[in-house]
């Protein structure tokens, strides 16, 4: 790969998706391109630069989505999602014991193993949700993940990464040499192709969004527009959770760092009122999941 | 330290789970099979076994049985690490008392998540 041929994926990549890769990211580039070269049968990364420059909008999207999807793994980090049973959910079911519903985003869902995650961790309360209208979103630039992860299907290296194997054996689905999750799970779990550069408000408002390890390959302006727009879409008792490497603190006011539990954050009530989103958002209704948390 | 004992009668795998769980800074006691390893527990219990299912004299589930008959048997974290990889196994081993399940093949990654899950090593070790 020439130095142009980076450049060019560079700007190309900070244009399209946010990704913002430092002078020394060529290994990235290199690992995830080459083996897309290959498959679509190019010499290498300067072909597919080529492909790109000559107005191939297929080859274009690929390369986003080669370079956007990232590992992830079931219950990844894990103490976000204790914050998620032992912090966040209580004050919500608390807080909308009225309502009984809840709304949760995963903005960087990948393949669905957040999303997932935290539909176990839900089906794990029980009768607490009794009865509760339960929708998680999971979103995600990259179709092809999106579609992997509304498939359920996951390999058995992919369920034996941060997976409890009595979660494996309660909630999968062994099929062959893979393990799918099971269909009430997933029915918990909508799915949405969405570019977190672009305008969000259309999704409604939510008590609760994960956004983990996305925002650390973005610039500092990039983050705060994202940080004060996600803000917008979060109710004002919500909860923010961000990865282990990710911070609001020295970014944006929107939101502060809940006391004593790292990753998670609230917003401040800085908003005028004018600036609120609805909180029922453009998805239909007959779409909200329901299914196996009614009595 | 703390001791994890490594039963499986291939001294390739043996080998591949000690490096892993050194680098763990878990201290190795290797066995052969469950008969072996019956041996080692009798003369100190491990906090943690690796485990193989399919092994000659004792297999591992049968050595699972024995372990947690022991006085003080019921201490040890029993991760079984074995081929075989369909529900019904991983059933008989839960209700035997195994705390985790690994299914070959594995590799660092999945040691280190499954010895997290059981409470060997902290949370952020394995990261």
């Amino acid at each position: 790969m020439t130095p142009f041929d980076y450049d060019y994926l560079r700007k190309l990549l900070r244009e399209l998706s946010g990704l913002d890769l430092s002078a020394d990211k060529q290994y990235l580039i290199e690992s995830r391109l080459l083996p897309l070269s290959r498959k679509s049968g190019l010499s290498g990364i300067g072909e597919l630069v080529q492909k790109m420059k000559g107005g191939s909008s297929s080859i274009t999207a690929q390369v986003v989505e080669a370079m956007t999807t990232n590992e992830t793994f079931f219950f990844r980090d894990k103490i976000p999602f204790e914050h998620f049973r032992t912090l966040i959910m209580p004050e919500i079911l608390q807080a909308r014991a009225s309502r009984r519903s809840v709304r949760i985003w995963c903005a960087a869902g990948s393949t669905g193993q957040e999303a997932y995650s935290l539909a176990m961790s839900l089906k794990e309360m029980g009768a607490a949700l009794a009865g509760w209208r339960v929708e998680i979103l999971a979103t995600d630039l990259s179709l092809e993940v999106l579609e992997k992860s509304r498939a359920g299907l996951y390999s058995q290296f992919e369920v034996q990464r941060g997976l409890p194997i009595q979660m494996l054996v309660k909630y999968f689905k062994q099929t062959g040499e893979f393990w799918q999750i099971n269909a009430d799970i997933r029915a918990l779990v909508q799915h949405r192709q969405l570019n977190l550069l672009h305008d969000f408000s259309q999704l409604g408002a939510f008590d609760i969004i994960f956004c983990r390890n996305v925002l650390i390959y973005f610039d500092q302006d990039t983050k705060i527009g994202i940080f004060n727009r996600l803000a917008k879409v979060t109710e004002p008792d919500g909860f923010l959770v961000l990865g282990a490497a990710e911070t609001v603190v020295g970014l944006t006011n929107a939101f502060r760092p809940y006391p004593e539990r790292r990753g998670v954050y609230r917003p401040n009530d800085l908003r005028l009122a004018s600036s609120r989103v609805p909180a029922v958002g453009a998805i239909a209704p007959k779409a909200l999941a329901v299914a196996g948390l009614r009595p | 330290m703390r001791t994890c004992l490594v039963v499986d009668d291939s001294a390739v795998v043996r080998k591949i789970a000690r490096r892993i769980l050194e680098g763990l800074d878990f201290q190795i006691v290797e066995a052969e099979d469950g008969e072996k390893a019956l041996e080692v527990c009798r003369r100190g219990l491990p906090e943690a076994v690796l485990l193989d299912w399919n092994m000659p004299v004792m297999d591992g589930y049968q050595f699972l049985g024995e372990l947690r008959r022991m006085p003080g048997g019921d201490q040890p974290k029993v991760v079984f690490c074995t081929t075989e990889n369909d529900v019904a196994h991983i059933a008989r081993a839960l209700s035997a008392g195994a705390n985790e399940y690994i299914m070959k093949p594995f590799d660092k990654d999945i040691v280190a998540a499954k010895f997290q899950e059981v409470g060997l090593i902290d949370v952020a070790a394995p990261e």
